[in-house]
């Protein structure tokens, strides 16, 4: 029998029905394969006992027939997710300490199905970061290496936590968030399947918040068919996020057909972004020409606000977060500055704020103070809004010109070193983010697949982008572009 | 537009954020860089277009205006830094 910790859900949830092996012997597994695992620092914190509790009553629920398809499934959860007694900080210093006495909907629907809980993930500061490295924690570390060389390579973020389990299979899948690429970026960079649904489609309450219009929550998973089957878990209408939709969460798993024949992919010439490498120009073609082999037809495009998404993401997610991020005062939660004798209110703030909050958050929240604050509202966060319709038109007439789906690179480049981007000006770190923003901006689904390794034997993703509510439609042609890429690779274990 | 020191001082003061002077300039820098940035926008004519307010169109729901959930007194101060006799602690607010 393959090792527990190589399977995928579906293989589990197989494999459990069977009783080929109990929720508790694959617990095991994976709290040996996570307690095994410090060097990657993908874990911020461990619940091992918990994880045992969690699944014998999934074994009991198995023996009773009463077993959903996460029923066992080992998890691992992002840092962003609250989850009741379990620290939960967002990798900042703000949160210090913070233990949630409540449960997000997203993880309490999961648990509900008889998942089962490994630990918290790793992850940049309030998911502000494309690399890992602004987390409290320290970086993750990719379980990737470029072949022949030690060099520490990041997983990509700010889910990288999530993403370096996944692909180091010290969990069998992991919640991501995603606001402007969060979850497909990191994805691409190890290996594994990202998807960031639609808008709305998984509830935010009780996820901590970054920018309230784009963050999405989504799953991290080995193959596209166990990201249709956690997503199926995770969706659905929740009356504590306003923002959530009230509609029906299809059968995503029946999606997968295989079967695209017919189907109309976009290419999008706007994508081909100067100074792109040719091994991610080759590998967006050669995804396009599997496509079409499979029997879609594949269509040239045009998203011609594309270039201006990056800029306007970059006024509107900082203008959302130096809102939401307000509430960490010093008060009610988290780290509170020691005050000098005479000190008042505004020193507590200011000085919790500045001891706890790490450079990225500071910088970012700033920005998003200038741009919100009297006489240039208009200039910047107004200007951005409009700029964002403009890019979700461009979408728009896509759609209604009867493409179904558009496949693009997921990230301009393999995954780089840790520290390589240290001295960079922090706008060279944005550019990571330049093929997925679009679609955070339009709320649409996009999922990353992999696609491949560059001439280092790292891995590289193609995102397709599906229509607004249209997640299974996406994760058909996602399932049919998984097969024809048959990504098999693995990292070589060195932790 | 770039941003001078006094002006990366108010901000980081709209954002309740300590910054000492010596990091200013640092600050000044980077804020400007950023604002270079996304000044790219400038170049895109935006006349008559709405800006969005809601990426998906959807009527907020409305529920009835009742206490759903209530008396968590203890689990709202649970994390508080300083919590006596049922309040948050602050230092004195008013002179």
């Amino acid at each position: 029998m393959t090792e527990l910790t190589a399977l995928t859900i579906a293989e589990a949830r197989k494999g459990l029905r069977a009783k080929q092996f109990t929720a508790r012997e694959l617990a095991e597994a994976f709290n040996a394969a996570a307690a095994a695992s410090a060097p990657l620092n993908a874990y911020s914190a461990l619940t091992p006992e918990k994880a045992l509790e969690m699944a014998d009553a999934a074994d009991a629920r198995l023996a009773a027939g009463d077993a959903p398809d996460m029923c066992g499934i080992p998890l691992g959860i992002k840092d962003l997710f609250c989850t009741e007694g379990v620290p939960s900080q967002a990798a900042s210093g703000i949160l210090e300490n913070f233990l949630p006495t409540y449960e997000s909907t997203i993880t309490s629907k999961l648990w509900e199905q008889g998942a089962v809980m490994l630990g918290k993930l790793n992850m940049d500061e309030f998911a502000m970061g494309s690399s890992n490295e602004t987390s409290v924690y320290g970086p993750a570390v990719s379980p990737w290496r470029r072949a022949g060389s030690n060099t520490a390579l990041t997983p990509g973020g700010s889910s990288g936590g999530s993403a370096a389990a996944v692909s180091a299979s010290i969990c069998m899948a992991a919640t991501g968030t995603d606001t402007g690429g969060s979850i497909r970026q990191p994805a691409a960079f190890t290996g594994i399947v990202g998807l960031k649904p639609t808008y709305g489609r998984c509830s935010r309450w009780g996820v901590v918040a970054f920018a309230s219009s784009l963050d999405q929550a989504g799953p991290m998973t080995r193959t596209v068919r166990d990201a249709a089957i956690m997503l199926g878990a995770m969706a659905g209408h929740d009356p504590k996020d306003s923002t959530s939709a009230d509609i029906a969460v299809p059968d995503f798993e029946a999606a997968l057909t295989g079967d695209i024949r017919g189907k109309r992919i976009g290419i999008p010439r706007e994508y081909r972004v100067e100074g792109m490498s040719e091994e991610i120009d080759r590998l967006w073609r050669e995804g396009a020409e599997k496509l079409r082999d499979a029997g879609a037809e594949i269509v040239d495009i045009s998203l011609p606000h594309t270039k201006y998404a990056l800029p306007a993401y970059y006024i509107i997610a900082p203008a959302e977060a130096s809102s939401n991020l307000a509430r960490y005062d010093g008060v009610r939660y988290g780290h509170r500055a020691k005050l000098g004798h005479g000190d008042g209110i505004l020193d507590l703030y200011e000085k919790s704020r500045a001891e706890g909050f790490g450079r990225e958050v500071q910088r970012r929240v700033m920005i998003g103070a200038y741009v919100l604050s009297s006489g240039f509202y208009d200039a910047y966060y107004l200007k951005a809004q409009k700029v964002r319709t403009l890019i979700k038109r461009d979408f728009d007439a896509a759609f209604d010109a009867g493409i179904d789906a558009i496949l693009t690179p997921a990230t301009p480049s393999a995954a780089f070193g840790i520290g390589e981007m240290a001295d960079a000006d922090p706008v060279q770190m944005y550019l990571n983010d330049v093929f997925t923003v679009t679609v955070n901006l339009a709320g649409l689904p996009g999922i990353s697949v992999p696609a491949g390794l560059n001439a280092d034997g790292l891995p590289l993703g193609l995102q397709l982008i599906g229509r607004p509510w249209g997640e299974a439609e996406l994760i058909t042609v996602a399932g049919a572009l998984e097969a024809a890429e048959n990504f098999t690779a693995k990292p070589e274990r060195w932790w | 537009m770039a941003i001078d020191r006094d002006t990366a001082r108010k901000v980081a003061h709209l954002a309740r954020i300590r910054v000492d002077e010596a990091g200013l300039d640092a600050l000044a820098a980077e804020l400007s860089g950023i604002l270079g940035f996304v000044e790219e926008l400038d170049e895109l004519d935006v006349t008559g277009v709405e800006p969005m307010t809601s990426v998906t169109p959807m009527a907020l729901k409305r529920r009835a205006d009742v206490v759903t959930e209530g008396e968590n007194a203890a689990r709202i101060l649970a994390n508080a830094p300083d919590a006596r006799e049922g309040f948050f602690a602050v230092p004195k607010v008013v002179e």
